[in-house]
């Protein structure tokens, strides 16, 4: 049992020109089992509420809570968060030169369950999670996101999901930048997430393609910081025909 | 001096260079002032913390112990007298270095013979005993043509020393020197080392520093012939209080050259204080020569002060390619931000951030017993700081 709560959050951002509000008061409820599609247009604040909820250093909260499981995330550090039970899987994940994956992937495991894992079965378990986003095992020796496409690194995101195994995942523009065919292999891996019992899924997106097979219970649609709309699967069908034109005229 | 000395001293005559980057050599003393601290070369240095060795002090201590450990075909032997002492053309280019050629009693020398090839390195720890009275040494390590090995030399306890190191690698040789000062907190080490690269000869140089007091290492690297190559890592811990010095030279004087030099530095604690200057100089001579060079410095307290300076001379454009790079940052935010969202806590990030840090240039040494001792002694200086609050 999970449940991810967002409450009239507020999160502003600080610029050149002063500070500037980029999420005006989101409220949103996760309950296990769901997932959930944000889509929205570019800079409506998709990317800004992920990294909030993420613990990014960047986004200022100024109003509203987070709670999961009735827990404050928002007074939780970063790593706080995701012992808790938070994923993100970034839009632009971060290189970290000469972290090898499997040095990352351990420490990472080991932090989130708190205590090593069994190295025999996880060396089985980290072979299993590559090999199923079509990452070759000589992948793990590799620095982390060092020179990976921009595929590799998306497949690598869902691996870690995969591993560390969250209460809510969060996925950040996973679809962007990606074929089809990579495509499909990162949405088997977030339905065989989906699958798994208790488990919460935000997902953010640009593009309708990504729920032609990942399919959302909900379907919000994000204008200017704000939810501006909300519904069922056919929703996003709806966007497909009519793209985001209708909300922006509304929103000026 | 022998013909081949003299031929390329008249090369080098002809091809005379107006810089401060190499200032005109002497062996004798007089000819170099004590410095005062405001000259271009000393500006960084703490003389103070020096015990003398820029001025008077007397360098007749014998307060270390040498060790060796080599493998057969080696030779190693302690050459009495200055018949060895300028072989690789080492003409001294500062006070320090003209004191310790001058008193220097005898040179050690390391020769691994024509066509050998090591299956192990050669070790040579020198171990020092006492800091009562300054020491001056002198060594040559020669490979001779086409031979390959590894000489691994490594400095402890304590003494106050000022050395000379030469080395020669002759025609198509291929030689690591992997230079470890690995010193008690009261050591003082003003070391000089002058390469002379070989007609299509490979020179690696190691160069890691943790401890001492002081530590300034001034390294020169020449060509006597064209298709010469010198790749020279570096790898330095600064702690608080600690001063740790580079001066790299790399003096392409030859066509057809290659040069690398990459150097990496962590400091942490009150007033831990690193210098850097990588001086490239490529002469009308070395036409298609290529070099890059690339200083990194990541400071992890505050409190610390990295000073990092790279010098490209460039005397004609015919060349393949030159460039450098330098910078000097604490913790990329991203990095940890990346980490940290993995469930990994801020410290432990940290800790595999500065292990990452020197990971790729550790790999490149080409050792593995000592590459994980290095990742060993990296742990070892993070629990100073770092990962105090983790244990």
């Amino acid at each position: 049992m999970s449940t991810l709560e967002i409450k009239d959050l507020k999160v502003q951002v600080n610029t050149e020109d002063g500070p500037k509000e980029i999420l005006k008061g989101v409220t949103l409820t996760i309950k296990d089992g769901e997932t959930h599609a944000i889509m929205g247009p570019n800079g409506s604040g998709k990317s800004t509420l992920a990294y909030s909820i993420a613990g990014h250093p960047r986004y200022e909260i100024t109003g509203g809570t987070v709670t999961l499981d009735g827990e404050d995330v928002l007074e939780m550090s970063v790593d706080e968060r995701a012992r808790a039970g938070l994923f993100l899987a970034m839009q632009y994940p971060v290189e970290v030169p000469g972290v090898s994956v499997s040095n990352f992937l351990r420490t990472a495991k080991t932090a989130i369950s708190g205590e090593a894992p069994k190295l025999r079965t996880w060396v089985k378990d980290v072979n299993s999670a590559l090999d199923l986003m079509n990452l070759d095992s000589t992948f793990s020796s590799r620095s982390v996101n060092e020179g990976f496409s921009g595929g590799e690194k998306k497949r690598h995101e869902i691996a870690q999901l995969d591993l560390l195994d969250p209460k809510v995942a969060i996925l950040d523009e996973t679809d962007s930048g990606l074929d089809i065919d990579a495509l499909k292999v990162v949405s088997e891996g977030v339905n065989r997430f989906r699958e798994r019992d208790n488990k919460g899924v935000l997902l953010i997106t640009h593009y309708t393609r990504i729920l032609r097979y990942i399919k959302p219970d909900y379907v919000h649609v994000f204008v200017d910081g704000k939810v501006a709309d909300e519904g069922g699967p056919e929703l996003a069908d709806e966007l497909e025909a009519n793209g985001y034109e209708k909300y922006l005229t509304a929103a000026v | 001096m022998s013909a081949v000395a003299e031929r390329l001293g008249a090369a080098l005559e002809m091809d005379k260079v107006e810089s401060h980057l190499h200032p005109e050599g002497s062996f004798d003393v007089a000819d170099h002032e004590v410095p005062t601290g405001r000259e271009e070369i000393w500006r960084f240095t703490p003389l103070k913390r020096l015990k003398g060795l820029h001025q008077e002090a007397s360098l007749a201590g014998t307060s270390y112990a040498p060790a060796f450990d080599a493998p057969e075909g080696v030779r190693i032997e302690q050459v009495e007298g200055d018949a060895l002492k300028g072989v690789s053309g080492l003409v001294p280019w500062d006070r320090i270095s003209a004191r310790a050629f001058a008193e220097a009693k005898s040179t050690l020398a390391v020769t691994i013979p024509a066509e050998t090839e090591l299956d192990r390195p050669v070790f040579v720890t020198l171990k020092g005993t006492g800091t009562d009275e300054a020491t001056a040494t002198h060594a040559v390590i020669r490979a001779e043509k086409f031979s390959q090995a590894v000489v691994v030399i490594r400095f402890e306890g304590s003494m106050i020393l000022a050395d000379n190191v030469e080395v020669v690698v002759e025609d198509g040789a291929k030689l690591t020197v992997i230079s470890i000062d690995d010193w008690a907190d009261d050591a003082v080490h003003v070391g000089h080392r002058h390469i002379r690269v070989g007609r299509d000869a490979e020179f690696k140089h190691v160069d890691i520093t943790i401890g001492g007091d002081v530590v300034r290492h001034d390294t020169t690297a020449e060509y006597s012939g064209p298709g010469g190559s010198v790749e020279m890592l570096g790898l330095y811990f600064a702690d608080a209080g600690q001063h740790i010095e580079h001066r790299l030279f790399v003096d392409h004087t030859a066509p057809k050259t290659k040069s690398h030099v990459v150097y990496k530095g962590a400091l942490q604690g009150e007033k831990a204080h690193t210098v850097w200057i990588g001086n490239v100089l490529i002469r009308k001579v070395a036409e298609g020569i290529e070099t890059y060079e690339e200083n990194r410095n990541l400071v992890l307290t505050d409190g610390c002060h990295a000073d990092s300076v790279p010098n490209l001379e460039i005397e004609t454009g015919e060349i393949a390619g030159a460039g450098h790079a330098s910078a000097t940052a604490r913790f990329d935010d991203e990095h940890l931000f990346y980490l940290r969202s993995r469930g990994i806590s801020e410290k432990e990030a940290q800790r595999l951030v500065v292990h990452g840090f020197f990971d790729d240039l550790i790999r490149k040494i080409g050792v593995p017993e000592l590459q994980e001792q290095l990742a060993a002694t990296v742990e070892a200086e993070l629990a100073k700081n770092v990962l105090k609050e983790l244990v």
